[in-house]
């Protein structure tokens, strides 16, 4: 059980923005990725998660086993704290919505409705989606945008639980998150050099 | 797959989800017919299978850029793609409970507005029979139109003429029931056809629109 990332390119809206990217994370280890706005690291995480295919290369783990955290939380507003939990640990066939609400602080919250949550709440509130998913790898994408610095502390200890239990985590952020044992991966030296010939195709996708 | 039919339909009953619109449409449509065609009995009553499921047809079409468009602004769609839900199964469900939301509601309150538009008295049992059996396409083709237009921002001008088309041979049979049925004719075939449909879209649309999703989340 490991992600092994061999020579891999991928490109967003037909252009290519990496390649020759390689890299592992093996359970109980962190990866911080890190390179300027539009370098690619959402990109490389949707590929990852599966969205979206790579131009060439290999990733050795399913996008079965990751769990996924976009931009956008995946809320449905008109539910309630708990609904939204209870709805994906049921997707996922598990339990442990208590204990999720609990890690990330938002238990005297469960029964208000998510429209009614600030921004750094909902936050919470997707990211704590992640505990009830039973996934071992999280792919991270900003996962600290609009948390405040008690709550980036609450998710760094949240993600170094997830380690010691085995899990690993693979991180788009530019704000440190106190996990000084992570491994950092600059994007910078893998974009891609060459718009690739796309093909007669592609203008259709 | 339960849990997320059960999060639609909690979704669809709470403020702002949409529920009552189709039927509150299909109210308007069938009090306002007889207001603008006059009060002539047979009048109505000879077009009434006609009005009855084009009024229907158009509810329909009424909720359905909303089928994925939501799940999509919110990010949900991303997250339902990459969990252990196969995308097929999403669109099937999410079908499902836009016909128990929007569909089913309709059918059952057409015989009351066929009284409205003198409905003759034999058509009543065929005219619920054929929505019930008809309109499960209805939802299954709208959910293949909704995922092809899922990345389009007000893309419900472009949802609905692709699926209007689609939609007209379900339309054809299904008023076709109700007419043979008001003149006392046998319904069978246009039944059995309508049927057919209904079975066609449900068996392969699914695995269309899935396919049409994973291209539009790239």
């Amino acid at each position: 059980m490991e992600l092994r990332v061999t020579d891999l390119a991928c490109a967003r809206g037909g252009l290519p923005l990496l390649e020759g990217l390689s890299f592992a994370v093996n359970p109980g280890e962190a990866l911080v990725l890190r390179g300027p706005n539009g370098s690619g690291k959402t990109t490389l995480l949707r590929t990852l998660a599966g969205l979206q295919p790579p131009l060439t290369g290999e990733i050795s783990c399913p996008p079965e086993q990751m769990a996924y955290a976009a931009h956008a939380d995946g809320l449905k507003t008109t539910l309630t704290v708990t609904e939204n939990l209870q709805f994906w640990a049921a997707i996922h066939g598990q339990s442990g919505v208590p204990e999720a609400m609990a890690a990330m602080n938002l238990s005297d919250l469960s029964d208000r409705h998510a429209q009614n949550l600030s921004a750094g709440q909902k936050r919470r509130l997707g990211l704590a989606r992640l505990m009830v998913t039973g996934r071992w790898l999280w792919v991270l994408d900003e996962p600290t945008v609009s948390l405040d610095v008690a709550s980036v502390a609450l998710f760094g200890r949240v993600i170094r639980a997830h380690l010691a239990g085995g899990g690993a985590a693979l991180l788009a952020t530019h704000i440190d998150l106190g996990l000084d044992e992570a491994k950092i991966l600059d994007l910078g030296p893998f974009k891609a050099s060459m718009p690739a010939d796309l093909g007669f195709d592609e203008a259709f996708l | 797959m339960i849990a997320l039919l059960i999060r639609d339909l909690r979704l669809a009953f709470r403020a702002g989800g949409g529920f009552g619109l189709g039927l509150g449409f299909f109210l308007i449509l069938a009090v306002l017919v007889p207001l603008g065609v006059g009060p002539d009995p047979t009048t109505l009553g000879i077009i009434a299978p006609g009005i009855l499921w084009v009024g229907a047809l158009l509810a329909c079409l009424l909720s359905l850029d909303r089928l994925f468009a939501l799940d999509f602004e919110d990010g949900s769609l991303d997250l339902l793609a990459t969990s252990p839900i196969p995308l097929e199964g999403v669109v099937a469900v999410k079908a499902l409970a836009h016909w128990l939301t929007t569909c089913l509601p309709l059918a059952l309150v057409a015989p009351v507005l066929g009284i409205l538009l003198n409905l003759p008295g034999p058509a009543y049992a065929a005219l619920v029979l054929s929505l019930l059996l008809g309109t499960p396409a209805l939802s299954m083709i709208g959910a293949f139109g909704a995922a092809l237009t899922v990345g389009l921002k007000r893309g419900g001008l472009l949802l609905s003429l692709l699926v209007l088309p689609l939609y007209v041979p379900t339309l054809v049979f299904g008023a076709q029931t109700v007419t043979r049925a008001a003149q006392g004719l046998d319904i069978s075939t246009p039944l059995l056809l309508l049927s057919g449909i209904t079975a066609g879209s449900v068996a392969l649309l699914p695995f269309a629109a899935a396919f049409a999703l994973r291209i539009n989340l790239r």
